[in-house]
């Protein structure tokens, strides 16, 4: 169960400012979707290992060589906010 | 010449008769008529690119033959939004695997797609840019999310696309729209440039008025790519060589659990025809149980959700993209955040991100991956059995727009048959089977790794013995 708590919790954790308002209907909506999750507890699965993707590929590497990057001009091309080359932020705090 | 419903043998043969720079033209003439809303771009750079090819004379497979890409796979130039507000203005520096490929092979990118916001959806109406409508009913969802793609093949609007599947979007509005769309086995196309939602289980995947188009698509498209850690590097299949018209003596296995309760009647009509008329071609087929089926569901939302948390963190307007005002660095990404994504974007992410967090990794997310093992088994056992499954791949045809926008669990319940497929990881194809009350059936045929060979083979069978695909929708543009 999503508390007003936790809606403000996760909202931190995410990066997404939420309003008043908006917290109850998060409330209502996730928990609804939380419910329906809940189903998964029927199932045995104490012996079963997890498969976090389907194919058998480990440690996929290349060589270490260093290859072209963009050049910065391109990088820097979808955004106003830059300068000296960077991209510029407001200060952290 | 009304360049309409096309298939690619008939649009090269166009080419030679006239050119590609008119073919391109007719197309985006019936692009600007259009009443679907089934692009968020067109090509300003289109006509060029097909005058290029006509002089440098028609040089690969596709040469001068117009495509369709979703708005969620880079293309050099041309802006990548994903259907969001956040990146409505982002224009990639750099094209994806598929698009070289595309503009190698000499393809002509005609614009980019609709699609529900980050791929987020079944209805492609939580787009930033207003839903794409169903050609077969303006009044209708063309599916999602990749619609824009399904939908504008089904106007006419280009004779083939690309989509994104992560739990059924290339499937779902191949079916609402009647046209033919695969997801590939995962790992059998490269998604670098594909931009990320849950990158454990998407593909990207042709969408075509025909099978033979999909195996067309699937020889440029498919194949190892060093930048996408996640392709597989199998030897590729000759996709074309597949298209024989044969299946005598082929196993179908019907998984009983797809035609549960809530499937609509003459959804499941037109499927089991489509069984029996396969029967009739000389295959066979048996009834499967594939238990675990309606759990794969909740297993698939929690791992999409929880992926998409982690994928959707590089949105916080910095680089690239939307960016809202704020006084320090940390309101300025929460602020971003709030106004550049959607509603149901922001649901998934918010959920995901509770999913994994201190507490509720083990209940939610680990005991998720742990049932995705079981329904991964089911197919393993399944298909160790028969060569195919059948199975509807929509319980129903395709819905009211606005009647399913306010319950998200409603919108999520109708990806009951297409989200184990990606849990598995195997490979899928929907193909037109049949109508109920004028709206187009979908027929899906699953198969093992890397075996789309076969599922192309089973689906030109039928097509080439049902008349389904030939069918176009009442006059739209």
């Amino acid at each position: 169960m999503i508390t007003k708590e936790d809606v403000e919790h996760i909202g931190w954790l995410a990066r997404i400012e939420i309003s008043e308002p908006e917290k109850a209907e998060y409330m209502e909506k996730l928990n609804s979707v939380l419910d329906s999750f809940e189903q998964l507890d029927e199932v045995e699965t104490k012996a079963v290992p997890p498969t976090y993707h389907v194919l058998e590929l480990y440690n996929v590497w290349r060589e270490d060589e260093p290859l072209e990057s963009l050049p910065q001009a391109e990088v820097l091309a979808n955004t106003e906010h830059k300068q000296e080359g960077a991209f510029r932020v407001p200060r952290i705090g | 010449m009304a360049a309409k419903w096309m298939s690619v043998a008939e649009v090269k043969q166009q080419i030679l008769e006239s050119s590609a720079e008119e073919l391109t033209a007719n197309y985006l003439e019936t692009i600007n008529k259009s009443k679907i809303n089934g692009y968020i771009t067109v090509s300003d750079k289109a006509l060029e690119q097909a005058k290029k090819i006509d002089i440098e004379g028609l040089k690969g497979p596709l040469a001068g033959v117009p495509i369709a890409i979703k708005d969620n796979i880079s293309v050099k130039g041309l802006p990548n939004s994903c259907g969001s507000k956040m990146l409505k203005n982002y224009i990639p520096p750099f094209n994806a695997h598929v698009i070289e490929k595309l503009l190698e092979a000499g393809a002509v990118i005609l614009g980019k797609t609709n699609m529900d916001e980050f791929a987020m959806g079944s209805s492609t109406e939580s787009s930033y840019f207003g839903p794409t409508l169903n050609p077969w009913d303006l009044e209708r969802v063309p599916g999602g999310s990749s619609g824009g793609s399904a939908a504008v093949i089904a106007a006419g609007e280009a004779p083939f696309a690309l989509g994104s599947d992560t739990g059924g979007s290339v499937r779902c509005p191949a079916a609402f729209c009647g046209v033919v769309g695969l997801k590939p086995t995962y790992g059998a196309v490269s998604r670098y440039g594909a931009v990320a939602y849950a990158n454990s289980l998407e593909q990207i995947g042709p969408l075509a008025n025909n099978v033979s188009d999909i195996a067309v698509l699937m020889d440029v498209i498919a194949g190892p790519d060093a930048r996408d850690s996640t392709s597989a590097p199998n030897a590729k299949p000759e996709y074309q060589a597949a298209l024989k018209a044969d299946i005598k003596g082929l196993k179908i296995g019907v998984p009983k659990e797809y035609f549960g309760e809530g499937i609509n009647p003459g959804v499941e009509k037109a499927v089991w025809a489509a069984i029996q008329r396969c029967e009739e071609l000389g295959a066979f087929w048996e009834e499967v149980s594939m238990p675990h089926t309606k759990y794969a569901l909740a297993s698939y939302y929690i791992i999409a959700m929880s992926e998409a948390s982690s994928n959707l963190a590089r949105f916080d307007g910095t680089r690239y993209g939307f960016r809202a005002e704020g006084e320090t660095w940390h309101s300025l990404i929460s602020k971003t955040r709030a106004e550049g994504f959607g509603a149901e974007v922001k649901r998934r992410i918010l959920l995901g991100t509770y999913a994994l967090s201190a507490g509720y990794h083990d209940k939610y997310y680990l005991k998720a991956l742990k049932v995705r093992s079981l329904v991964k088994q089911d197919f393993e056992k399944a298909l160790g059995k028969v060569d195919v499954l059948m199975a509807p791949t929509m319980p129903n045809p395709a819905f009211k727009l606005g009647e399913r926008l306010e319950d998200p669990l409603s919108l999520y319940l109708s990806d009951v048959n297409t989200v184990p497929i990606n849990l598995a990881g195997v490979p899928s194809l929907s193909l037109p089977c049949g109508f109920t009350a004028g709206l187009p059936v979908g027929l899906q045929i699953i198969g093992k790794p890397f075996e789309e060979p076969t599922l192309l083979q089973t689906a030109y069978t039928f097509e080439q013995n049902t008349d389904y695909h030939n069918k176009r929708p009442p006059e739209v543009v």
